[in-house]
């Protein structure tokens, strides 16, 4: 099973329960065989929970000014009442932090959702068909490759409006196309393997040689992008609203870290205002790095060794 | 390559131009009356069938007319062309000091594979990838700017000191204690791929025959690493510096913002939070166009390090 390439399981017989079989059959692979991937996971669910169960951990309203009496609680240290301090403007740092982890999981999940799907699908096709189609594919891969990528969120964003689904759009449109390569790569192979060519003398379509026969083959490939593309979403949507072109009626980490540079808190050292946001974005980044090496272990197992 | 640019820039044209709303937002007073409103569009061309703009913008961008900026009152080029240098220091210095830094400890933990030292530096290097570069940044500003006050916290020179060219500027002390922060951020930024890079290839270099031979022969450990190991171990490093190109110039737009770094990323920033086409459509052009150019000098020089690979293949 383990010989350096890919490996190729018995033919599924209908395409949505084979591919979410293959799915869990490959995700259970990279668990059993990876510590690093345990502690992935393990932080993906943390965050997951904290996501979901947000007001019922955060003590404040993350949006909320707190004052006490008449006074305004600004600036306040970290203690007992606020576990991580406040902000300039009396905002109660910890519920920020436990209400922003909502946007960066939105954002990661659906956008590393969409690189996958969108590379997956051209990948597909385009090493499937070949000819002109594969040429045009690819084509319009490299121009995607030649556009310098935060500019364009940058631009796209600003033009179309701060939300988190135009930062997502502006990543699907530019990230599929280091999947498309590879996945592209692989269906070359595969669709000169014996049983596609045995399906194709059988008189299956191209659709169902595609969808049933290579694609829950491409499966674990298009995982292993996708975990990738799940850090670089949550990295993307951070600097977006760090630059200040994020929804500001949604607070995210990285919109804590940009009120935090302009309202001073740099030069008035308050380490716990802006440290705290960068260790979760850093968390979830390297939980991402930790699953899709566990995946590329699995997949190509001559790094094993090392 | 022209081809690739020539697509950039009339994605970014139509981006522009189909957008909602009146690019002229920013120069139209809300007191001007209809007339004066029709006649500026006029004067812009803005009035023109789109084919018409699009020809007009082609061969404008081409000339290196790139317009006048609405929020600075000057013209576009000028404003990049002063920018240019600043980002081109900082990108190039930190990709080349990262790929310095990045091999050299990749090939030291191959080497310490298996230690202490090798189950601490992985995780780190992976740990230092993952942080916000930006948040980085602003790590070291705090620290090292506004705590101990060893560097500046913004700009490329002290108030008050003004230059008599452009080299001048660069060489000076003064410009190179700006310089120092952004650019360790970038490096810390960037060393994370070629350090992963390097080491995976000393493993695999390392069970090669040749090695194996070297060590049979009885040479000391230290010149089998470097003459034999590290040498064929590089080649693929190589090739990951156009890539690495790419991402330092998107990372190099945080960054500069963060320290206020007067180079193109900074401007774009500027530009499109004041609604301000021209500047933002010649700033984003440039920045195209560097990191097309940059991959181009990585090919060729890529070419001349592996004779095998020839350029015109490709």
């Amino acid at each position: 099973m383990r010989n350096g390439s890919v490996q190729v399981l018995p033919r599924p017989r209908t395409p949505g329960f084979a591919a979410g079989r293959r799915a869990w059959e490959s995700f259970r692979g990279v668990l059993q065989h990876d510590r690093f991937a345990v502690a992935g996971v393990c932080i993906y669910l943390v965050f997951i929970l904290v996501a979901a169960a947000a007001p019922l951990i955060a003590p404040y309203d993350p949006q909320q000014t707190i004052t006490k009496g008449d006074d305004l609680m600004a600036n306040q240290p970290p203690g007992p009442s606020f576990l991580l301090g406040t902000t300039n403007v009396g905002r109660d740092i910890f519920s920020q932090l436990v209400y922003g982890a909502r946007p960066a999981l939105t954002v990661g999940f659906t956008a590393a959702f969409f690189v996958a799907l969108i590379g997956t699908v051209v990948g597909i096709v385009a090493g499937y068909y070949g000819g002109w189609i594969d040429a045009v594919l690819m084509r319009l891969a490299d121009v995607a490759f030649g556009i310098p990528f935060l500019p364009l969120v940058i631009v796209l964003v600003a033009f179309l409006g701060p939300s988190l689904w135009n930062i997502v759009l502006t990543m699907a449109l530019l990230l599929w196309k280091d999947t498309a390569r590879v996945v592209r790569a692989q269906v070359l192979s595969l669709r000169e393997r014996g049983f596609v060519e045995s399906a194709r003398v059988l008189g299956a379509s191209p659709l169902r040689l595609m969808l049933v026969h290579i694609a829950p083959n491409i499966l674990p490939l298009a995982l292993l992008y996708g975990s990738l593309a799940i850090g670089w979403a949550i990295l993307t949507e951070a600097a977006v609203s760090f630059l200040g072109f994020g929804d500001s009626t949604r607070i995210s980490w990285g919109f804590i870290l940009q009120d935090a540079y302009i309202s001073q808190a740099l030069s008035n050292g308050q380490f716990n205002w802006f440290v705290p946001p960068g260790i979760c974005i850093m968390l979830v980044v390297m939980a991402g790095y930790f699953i899709s090496r566990g995946y590329e272990e699995l997949l190509f197992p001559r790094l094993r060794r090392q | 390559m022209l081809l690739v640019l020539w697509v950039i820039a009339t994605i970014l044209f139509l981006i522009f131009r189909l957008m909602p709303g009146n690019p002229l937002v920013a120069y139209i007073d809300p007191t001007f009356t209809t007339e004066q409103q029709q006649a500026l569009m006029h004067e812009f061309g803005l009035d023109l069938p789109l084919w018409q703009q699009y020809a007009i913008f082609l061969r404008a961008s081409a000339t290196g007319d790139m317009g006048v900026s609405f929020t600075y009152r000057a013209p576009v080029w000028k404003l990049v062309w002063e920018a240019l240098p600043n980002t081109l220091i900082l990108t190039l210095g930190a990709v080349v000091i990262a790929f310095v830094t990045g091999t050299i400890s990749g090939a030291f933990l191959a080497w310490k594979r298996g230690t202490a030292v090798e189950s601490t530096g992985i995780p780190l290097a992976l740990a230092v990838r993952a942080a916000p570069e930006f948040w980085v940044g602003m790590i070291l500003l705090a620290i090292f700017s506004f705590s101990l006050r060893w560097f500046p916290s913004s700009g490329t020179a002290s108030p008050g000191v003004v230059y008599a060219s452009l080299w001048q500027q660069v060489t000076s002390l003064d410009f190179l204690h700006h310089l120092a922060l952004p650019l360790v951020t970038l490096v810390l930024y960037l060393q994370g791929l070629p350090l992963l890079l390097m080491r995976s290839n000393m493993l695999d270099v390392m069970e090669e025959e040749f090695v194996v031979m070297a060590r049979m022969k009885g040479l000391p450990e230290g010149r089998i690493l470097l003459r034999h190991a590290a040498r064929n171990a590089l080649l693929p490093v190589a090739t990951a510096f156009a890539l690495v190109i790419g991402y330092s110039l998107g990372g190099n737009v945080v960054v500069e913002n963060v320290f206020s770094w007067p180079g193109l990323g900074r401007l774009l920033v500027r530009a499109v939070a004041a609604k301000d086409y021209p500047l933002a459509q010649g700033a984003f052009l440039l920045i195209a166009a560097v990191a097309i150019a940059m991959n181009l000098l990585a090919d060729i020089a890529y070419s001349w390090l592996d004779p095998r690979v020839s350029y015109a293949k490709r």
